[in-house]
């Protein structure tokens, strides 16, 4: 079962490819079928390990071995990974079948579809290797299915230029994980999992000198690994691909960028929890880059105008949080937090795709509004998705966010205690751009000047369907498992995939620090629904008198700028700097070119020397009799 | 085993290149190309035997075959151990998809570019086999002979400036190798390798004769800073010129590294490491820049190759277990992807005629297949894991992390570069949209095309996935080199 798992979905996406031509449907319904039975199977998986413990390594064939550097191909079932293939397997089957309606007028929707599934391979070839060469397999390959779904729509440059970034950022990361891996290999002699956590210990003392700086081995490995996850998860300064992955179908980005392949960072961070307990200054790196991406995400998510760019950040902000959660050393609440986003990020993105759709085509949340009448079920489902991300009491957010933010006070130290803080105002932060979100799209007056009201309509059931399971999951799921992931007692469920080397105790937190966030949360919407609504106008005075602070987040902090003027461009005159003065300036200049001119011209002198005249041979012939005599009667 | 079985292998397609050329047939192309078809594939197919036959758990040399050519002075001396045989089948495997290709693409004096490229298969399969400096130095100049014809006759516009190019860059090296052969037999009084082994160069010769080897095998690998004759000779030489250019004739350069500079020259090896390092990153970062840069698909390609060498000989000079093992991975897998991409870029070069990667775009929409195909070969040639490409740069990373982190990490970023120009050439002429009307009007690749990409394809990737037939076959024999050569360098310490 755990073999079918894993490969029902690569044949999904073979078959879908290739056998495009057999009958009109038959990719979409190959792919969607495969991948839900594989949906099926993950959750009875992850059922018997909960329940019955039935864990295990499945060894498939060995992929390389060269020295002491083995890698199998594996299947590696342990709770972290069954929790993982839940959450891809549920979200990929969902997103099919959504995409089937989503993608209904593509001519290209076979490739979709195919693409699709071979994301879901790759994601889990990642989520159960049981070494680090297998999980870079899956984390490039990941990266690869992301490139080519963000530039699905081929003919437009910008989604051509957005899929390039996507891939070449993540390279930056991949060049850390891959660094890291080396470190690890070159110190541990070893790839595989559970032998370099075993031996991890032993070097938590170890130092060595990495470019003059005397490091510690641990937070070195750490620091490496950690940029790696940064690339996958868009932390900040390695963020800038995600919002213009949003240049790709809708499905897309609910799968790849807010569910699955974006969460990657998280579950590397988790996976390799036995390796950062033993670095504080990895840890607190950890916690502080997860700090700074969630207010950062959040603020520029405050002022932007596509609705999915919105949503973008909104994951970018969210990762923040599961990240200071893991730096502060709860893993396994930032696996729970990771496990509800899924559900209500999935579901906000697939209902801004619903949205998009209603409006043919139309992103800007500018040009919507008062369609609350018009599109009730994706109105509710947007609702649902919007209270859950917020952390509304009782829905799933609020169990997983503010277990975040409770846990970073529990950790007991001043970074503890900064997070717990940025975390309940980016929670505030997330709260108003949430409604204005939502209040911007559904109420108000209505704002479209391209398509009348009454064009706009309803998705069909097909794309209604996944929308109204991932609601009950993003009612539910936080109240359900919240005892499982995050009960009394840490290692019930996670055993030894998650490792505490200091477990925070759960105590009694008082109660107006409880009370804080969802008090903050509740306020929020009211405000949002005057300021967005009611009185606009007190913004757009507020935005009138402070423009440079509107420009800065409108312009994402000029980041992106920066980053083009200081690598894109740098790079391309570096390049041809090179290639014309190096190569053929210097080079080719002075190397076979310069040779063969000076061959020419010794040639042409030496050939001007045969003159053809005897008197110029008798005249060099008397010459050099006339230098041997001298130099013999000199002797 | 008594049946000269080397011998045979190395004069098999030389013998078929003699049926065509007795055959009469001026005009008909196909019978030609049937002979020659038949004749490689054959070749290919005793090769596959070989390496059946090949006892891999022992590091010796193996079908030895010893006879003497000029009284005590030269012998004709073949053998192939571990490492050998992959080069052979890489050889004898590509040659008949050159052939193919000229079905399409060589349009005048198809007989003698196929004599060409056969006798150039001779001379290829003779390098690899070669356990006699003297043996290995013809083979090894041999080839020079008909590859400067296929460019001087078959090339370009440019043909004529870029076959002398071609012609003085590798002179200049070989010459000072002849001189230090000869150099060699006045110290030991042999040229068998095997023989020289055993003897032992006195340190204080081998950091010159090491020097006179780099100075041949730089040329050909090619290192940069005597890189720039390939880029001249990629664009000029047809495309079958190509693909066998890149993927056999710069491996020689590898092979020379491994079979007579480290094992003969133990101790100059080590000491001149750092040079090499050097050199190396310099190729891997200065040409993955360059290639960003180029508007001509050939010498993009052409400069990623260079880049890629330059994984290559890293990795051979880190002289562990992964770096060596990595990069004689990286020379049989850029074998396939660079013959696959040069290949594809002689798909649209025979339509449009045009290299220019401005003319292109929007290839998907007209040429579905030819795209999948060119998007593969892409992303093996950035080295995505899963294809061959990602083992062979991984293993040779991860031994030189053991012996620099500095040089390392910067091969490490040039990875990143990899991934910008193989990925904004393939959005150039694959994705976007395209002004040049000619496009529309251009076919799919035809059965032949897809018959060779396929097949490159389907390898790349199954190497990807499963290389421990090729990791298996030199096992033993990197073991024994490293031995040896850490034997070498404590004996000589003492």
């Amino acid at each position: 079962m755990e073999y079918a798992i894993i490969f029902l979905p690569l044949i999904g996406s073979l078959l879908g490819y290739f056998g495009k031509s057999l009958t009109k449907y038959f990719s979409e319904i190959t792919t969607s079928l495969f991948v839900t039975i594989s949906a099926i199977m993950s959750i009875i998986v992850f059922w018997n390990g909960f329940q019955n413990n039935i864990y295990g390594n499945y060894k498939i064939f060995e992929w390389i071995s060269s020295g002491g550097f083995i890698a199998n191909w594996s299947i590696n079932i342990d709770p972290l990974s069954s929790v993982m293939l839940v959450v891809v397997t549920f979200v990929s089957a969902l997103v099919h079948i959504y995409s089937i309606g989503y993608m209904s007028h593509d001519p290209h929707k076979p490739r979709f579809m195919s693409y699709l599934s071979l994301f879901t391979f790759s994601m889990l070839a990642l989520v159960v290797s049981d070494n680090f060469l297998q999980l870079f397999f899956g984390w490039e390959g990941v990266g690869l299915c992301s490139y080519l779904l963000i530039g699905f729509w081929y003919k437009k440059e910008s989604a051509n230029n957005a899929a390039i970034k996507a891939f070449i950022v993540n390279r930056i990361g991949d060049f850390g994980l891959a660094i890291g891996i080396f470190l690890i290999f070159f110190f541990f002699g070893t790839i595989n999992f559970e032998e370099t956590f075993n031996i991890a210990s032993q070097y938590s003392e170890k130092t060595l000198v990495f470019f003059g700086i005397e490091a510690n081995l641990i937070t070195l490995i750490c620091l490496f690994l950690f940029i790696g996850a940064m690339g996958k998860s868009a932390q900040f300064l390695l963020h800038t691909w995600l919002p213009d992955a949003m240049e790709g179908p809708t499905p897309v980005s609910a799968l790849i960028h807010a569910a699955t392949m974006v969460t990657a960072g998280v579950f590397l961070v988790v996976r390799c929890s036995p390796i950062f307990e033993y670095s504080q200054v990895a840890l607190n790196l950890v916690t502080i880059i997860g700090m700074i991406t969630a207010i950062f995400a959040a603020s520029v998510a405050l002022v932007q105008n596509d609705i999915k760019k919105i949503v973008a950040y909104s994951t970018c902000s969210q990762l923040g949080y599961m990240f200071f959660a893991a730096g502060v050393g709860a893993y396994h609440v930032a696996m729970f937090h990771l496990f509800t986003h899924a559900f209500f990020k999935a579901l906000l993105f697939l209902g801004a795709g619903s949205v998009i759709h209603a409006f043919k085509d139309e992103q800007d949340i500018r040009n919507m509004g008062g369609v609350r009448k018009k599109l009730p079920y994706t109105y509710t489902f947007m609702l649902i998705g919007t209270l859950a991300l917020t952390g509304f009491p009782f829905l799933s957010g609020f169990y997983s966010k503010d277990a975040i933010i409770e846990f970073a006070y529990l950790k007991n130290s001043s970074l503890g205690n900064y997070a717990a803080s940025i975390g309940i105002f980016t929670a505030f932060l997330t709260s108003i751009y949430s409604w204005r979100l939502f209040f911007k799209t559904f109420h108000g007056p209505y704002n479209n000047k391209k398509i009348s009201i009454d064009e706009t309509h309803e998705s069909p059931l097909v794309m209604l369907l996944p929308l109204m399971l991932l609601s009950i999951g993003a009612i539910f799921s936080g109240y359900f498992f919240k005892n499982i992931f995050i009960g009394s007692s840490n290692n019930d469920f996670w055993q030894l995939s998650i490792f505490f080397l200091n477990e925070i105790k759960y105590e009694a937190i008082p109660l107006w620090f409880l009370l804080t966030t969802p008090i903050l949360v509740l306020i929020a919407i009211p405000t949002s629904f005057y300021l967005y609504i009611i009185n606009p106008k007190t913004l757009e005075d507020f935005k009138n008198t402070n423009i440079p602070l509107y420009n800065f987040l409108l312009n994402k902090w000029y980041i992106d700028e920066l980053y083009e003027k200081v690598f894109v461009v740098t790079a391309k005159k570096i390049g041809s700097f090179f290639w014309k003065k190096g190569d053929i300036g210097i080079i080719d200049k002075f190397g076979p070119d310069g040779i063969s001119k000076l061959v020419k011209i010794i040639s042409n002198k030496t050939g001007r020397l045969q003159t053809g005249f005897i008197y110029d041979y008798a005249f060099v012939m008397l010459l050099g009799l006339s230098v041997l005599l001298t130099y013999l009667i000199l002797k | 085993m008594n049946f000269p079985i080397l011998s045979t292998l190395i004069f098999l397609p030389l013998i078929s290149s003699l049926f065509i050329f007795l055959s009469k047939s001026k005009t008909n192309n196909f019978g030609v190309i049937s002979i020659s078809l038949f004749g490689s594939i054959a070749t290919f197919f005793l090769s596959l035997f070989l390496w059946y036959s090949l006892d891999t758990s022992i590091p010796d040399f193996q079908f030895v075959e010893d006879q003497s050519w000029i009284n005590n002075f030269i012998k004709f001396k073949l053998g192939i151990d571990g490492i050998s045989i992959l080069f052979i089948v890489l050889t004898t495997f590509i040659t008949p998809i050159c052939i193919v290709s000229c079905i399409n693409s060589v349009r005048i004096r198809v007989k003698e570019f196929l004599i060409a490229i056969l006798i150039l298969e001779t001379f290829m399969i003779g390098v690899f086999c070669s356990l006699d400096l003297v043996i290995f130095y013809l083979f090894f100049e041999a080839g020079l002979i008909p590859m400067f014809l296929i460019i001087g006759v078959w090339g370009g516009p440019r043909r004529v400036y870029s076959a002398f190019k071609f012609f003085l860059f590798t002179l200049l090296g070989s010459v000072l190798m002849l001189v230090a052969i000869i150099v060699i037999y006045w110290i030991t009084g042999t040229t068998d390798i095997t023989q020289i082994y055993e003897i032992k160069i006195p340190k204080e010769y081998q950091n010159l004769l090491w020097l006179a080897f780099l100075s041949s095998f730089a040329v050909k690998m090619p290192m940069w800073p005597v890189h720039t004759w390939l880029p001249d000779a990629h664009v000029e030489a047809p495309t079958a010129g190509s693909v066998i250019l890149a993927a056999i004739l710069l491996k020689m350069a590898g092979y020379g590294f491994l079979r007579f500079s480290i094992p003969m020259f133990p101790n100059a090896s080590e000491f001149f490491t750092p040079l090499i390092y050097t050199l190396s990153i310099i190729a891997i970062i200065y040409t993955s820049l360059v290639a960003l840069m180029q508007d001509d698909m050939k010498k993009l390609i052409a400069y990623s190759s260079v880049a890629h060498m330059g994984y290559v000989t890293l990795g051979i000079f880190t002289l562990t277990k992964q770096g060596i093992e990595g990069s004689i991975y990286q020379m049989i897998s850029h074998g396939l992807i660079s013959a696959a991409l040069f290949l594809c870029v002689g798909v649209v070069y025979d339509r449009l005629h045009s290299r220019m990667i401005s003319n292109y775009g929007g290839l998907v929409n007209y040429l579905p297949k030819y795209s999948f195909l060119f998007l593969v070969f892409a992303l093996a040639a950035l080295g995505l894991p899963g294809t061959s490409g990602f083992l062979g740069e991984f293993l040779v990373l991860t031994g030189t992390f053991q012996k620099s982190y500095l040089a390392a990490m910067l091969a490490t970023f040039g990875v990143v570069l990899g991934a910008a120009y193989m990925l904004w050439l393939t959005k150039r002429v694959i994705f976007g949209s395209t002004n040049n009307s000619e496009i529309k009007k251009i076919n799919d690749v035809n059965k032949s095309e897809l018959i060779m990409l396929t097949v490159l394809a389907f390898f790349i990737i199954f190497f990807g996935f499963y290389p421990m037939p090729l990791m298996e076959t030199f096992d033993i024999s990197i073991n024994s080199l490293i031995d040896n050569y850490q034997n070498d360098l404590n004996a000589n310490q003492l």
